[in-house]
């Protein structure tokens, strides 16, 4: 007898659950199931059964539960184990000394609609396959980017030939959620950038006493490089992340696959929107960026470097020039061309679950700074090699 | 022990902000009844069973569970209140990071002293219950709606509970599995007392497995029947038995 109460409990209403085994005949074995056998306590495995069970001999099961107070899916899950094992070691089981519950409950787990389990097992793969199979899925993203542009590019042909099928209202809900509603995150971090570029180039300056040249640096460092690069990393974290999530849910959603049966060019209705709007609003972005950054580094001279309110003002007209504005602006909309392409690529390319759309998140973010950088250090290069 | 009110809806109204979606339900559940939510598309079944299961706080009125006023106890006793059901929603809602058997093993690693391989075996046969014997190690984007649903189910009945609330139990399932379904939920009743409280505007469902039901009614906004669905449908209210015969009466 084992269990978590002697056989004296009966009467007295048992707590615990017990179990005794008693043999019948030469191959026959009895299982007495008692007390409460519920998932609230801590129940034994089937395996106690073991020993018995394994023996030769036995060749015949039988069940009483004359004093089973109560049971749930923890007795059952128990019986379904003996009952396995029996079915394995030809044992003959009479469930009939079980209430009916069980017995109908026990019939129904074995009795599911049949389902075809191997199809749909994932293959499992060890370390080294798994490295592989990163390292061949690393290498097609390349060609997938290849395609992507591909895809936009010719989107982008249709727009100009006026073939394109989106809905302006789309556009101008775009425009409206990457522009305006950017703007005070923009300021914070465009003022923050102004007055940290003011220190820097005030505490180098002043060894040399040509402090006033913080004008000269904050304009010309704010309009053509730190703005856009600025404006780029907030719109790849604000802006490409929520492009790659909105439009992985809609793949999760079907609502691409919906499109595609329609014959709608979801790159065009979709995609099209999103990087027009970015290009057309990074770049003012960036402008204003630039103009936030001068401000506050004209307030950190004023009250911090006492150099004058008009000479400062004076100072960085004389250091801005058109070009600066065209390099800044230039940049500005290939930084928000990227963020656009990187946070629509890897939204359309979503997998279909909730994991996916994180991932899909999580690398338009990290692809749209990548790119920004790249395009960073390239049109840096060729605006010098150019001499703009 | 058949007639004790097991949950008691009084007056209870469901609104978003000003859109009263019902008002003045007031029915009673018994122990071991399975209980039919009915109506049309957007009559607001759904919105009932959140506030049912403690996920919608409704605009008036309240659920007593065996006398315990649901909305009106502290938050700690709703906590334990709540564990007394399982709730199977539409879709399966399992945690798509956690395999099937991970989906069912957590509420009892959270609120049972059971040992990792009970856990294991309890869950084989829960999945088992449900038709997907084996499927332990699959994640849920591996398997398919009518599975994902099934495995719901498997999830909400992990901790045995008194009450179980399912959402449209056998929409988006074959005929095979949505029959198996339902001889499931009749044995989970008769065999271990389970109160099942179902969603559902499945005729077969209804006329087969209901022992009583509410019917919700769009157009007036509130309960327009009560009663076993089978008597419903011969002797009920026009509305209702226009919908139990698919539109033929």
């Amino acid at each position: 007898m084992i269990g978590t109460q002697t056989s004296d409990a009966y009467a007295s209403g048992l707590q615990g659950w017990l179990l005794e085994k008693q043999f019948k005949g030469d191959q026959g074995l009895e299982i007495i199931l008692a007390g409460r056998w519920c998932l609230d306590q801590a129940l034994p495995s089937w395996e106690v059964l073991k020993t018995e069970l394994g023996s030769n001999d036995l060749r015949h099961l039988y069940f009483r539960a004359d004093h089973l107070a109560a049971w749930d899916t923890g007795l059952l899950a128990f019986l379904s184990g003996v009952l396995k094992f029996s079915a394995g070691h030809d044992i003959a089981v009479d469930c009939n000394g079980l209430p009916a519950g069980v017995q109908h409950l026990l019939n129904m787990a074995s009795a599911g609609p049949e389902q075809n389990i191997d199809a749909r097992r994932p293959s499992k793969a060890g370390m080294f396959s798994r490295i592989g199979v990163a390292t061949i899925d690393f290498c097609r993203g390349f060609p997938e980017m290849l395609h992507f542009l591909g895809e936009v590019t010719l989107s982008m042909g249709r727009l100009l030939t006026g073939r394109a099928q989106f809905r302006r209202s789309d556009f101008w809900l775009e425009v409206e959620e990457v522009g305006p509603r950017a703007l005070v995150i923009v300021t914070v971090i465009s003022f923050l950038v102004g007055l940290i570029l003011a220190y820097l180039g005030a505490d180098q300056l002043r060894l040399v006493g040509a402090q006033i040249f913080i004008a000269d640096l904050v304009a010309i460092g704010m309009v053509r490089e730190v703005g856009a690069l600025m404006t780029g990393i907030i719109i790849a974290g604000r802006t490409g992340a929520a492009f790659a999530a909105q439009l992985g849910t809609m793949q999760v959603n079907e609502e691409i696959d919906a499109f595609r049966t329609l014959g709608i060019s979801a790159i065009d209705f979709l995609v099209l929107p999103r990087i027009l709007a970015l290009v057309l609003m990074v770049p003012l972005l960036t402008l204003y960026a630039a103009f936030v950054g001068m401000t506050a580094g004209l307030l950190v001279s004023y009250f911090i470097f006492d150099i004058g309110f008009f000479e400062y003002y004076t100072e960085t007209l004389r250091a801005l020039e058109i070009k600066h504005f065209m390099v800044g602006l230039s940049k500005g909309g290939v930084y928000g061309a990227m963020v656009a392409y990187a946070g629509c690529l890897r939204g359309m390319h979503c997998g279909r679950s909730a994991e996916a759309v994180g991932e899909a998140a999580t690398s338009a973010v990290v692809t749209g700074i990548l790119l920004i950088t790249i395009m960073a250090s390239l049109m840096t290069i060729i605006f010098y090699r150019l001499g703009i | 022990m058949p007639g004790t009110p097991h949950i008691e809806v009084s007056n209870l109204t469901m609104a978003y902000g000003d859109f009263v979606v019902q008002h003045d339900l007031n029915f009673v559940v018994q122990k071991g009844d399975i209980f039919i939510i009915m109506g049309g598309n957007g009559c607001g079944k759904t919105t009932l069973m959140r506030a049912l299961v403690g996920l919608q706080k409704p605009a008036a009125g309240t659920v007593y569970y065996e006398g315990e006023d649901f909305w009106n106890v502290s938050a700690n006793d709703q906590e334990r209140l709540k564990r007394r059901f399982g709730v199977m929603f539409q879709g399966g809602a399992l945690w798509s990071s956690l395999s099937l058997a991970e989906n069912v093993a957590l509420p009892l690693h959270e609120y049972t002293c059971l040992a990792q391989a009970r856990i294991d075996e309890i869950v084989s046969f829960k999945l088992a219950l449900v038709g997907l014997a084996g499927f332990e190690d699959f994640y849920p984007a591996e398997l398919s709606g009518g599975m994902r649903k099934r495995a719901g189910l498997a999830r909400a009945m992990a901790l045995d509970p008194d009450i179980l609330v399912v959402d449209e139990p056998s929409s988006g399932l074959d005929p095979l599995n949505a029959r198996h379904l339902d001889d499931l939920i009749l044995e989970l009743r008769d065999g271990l007392g389970t109160t099942i409280v179902v969603v559902t505007h499945e005729l077969a469902s209804i006329l087969s497995i209901g022992s009583n039901s509410i019917y919700l009614d769009a157009e007036t906004h509130t309960m327009i029947a009560t009663g076993n669905p089978q008597q419903a449908a011969q002797t009920g209210d026009a509305k209702v038995r226009h919908f139990l015969s698919r539109g033929e009466l």
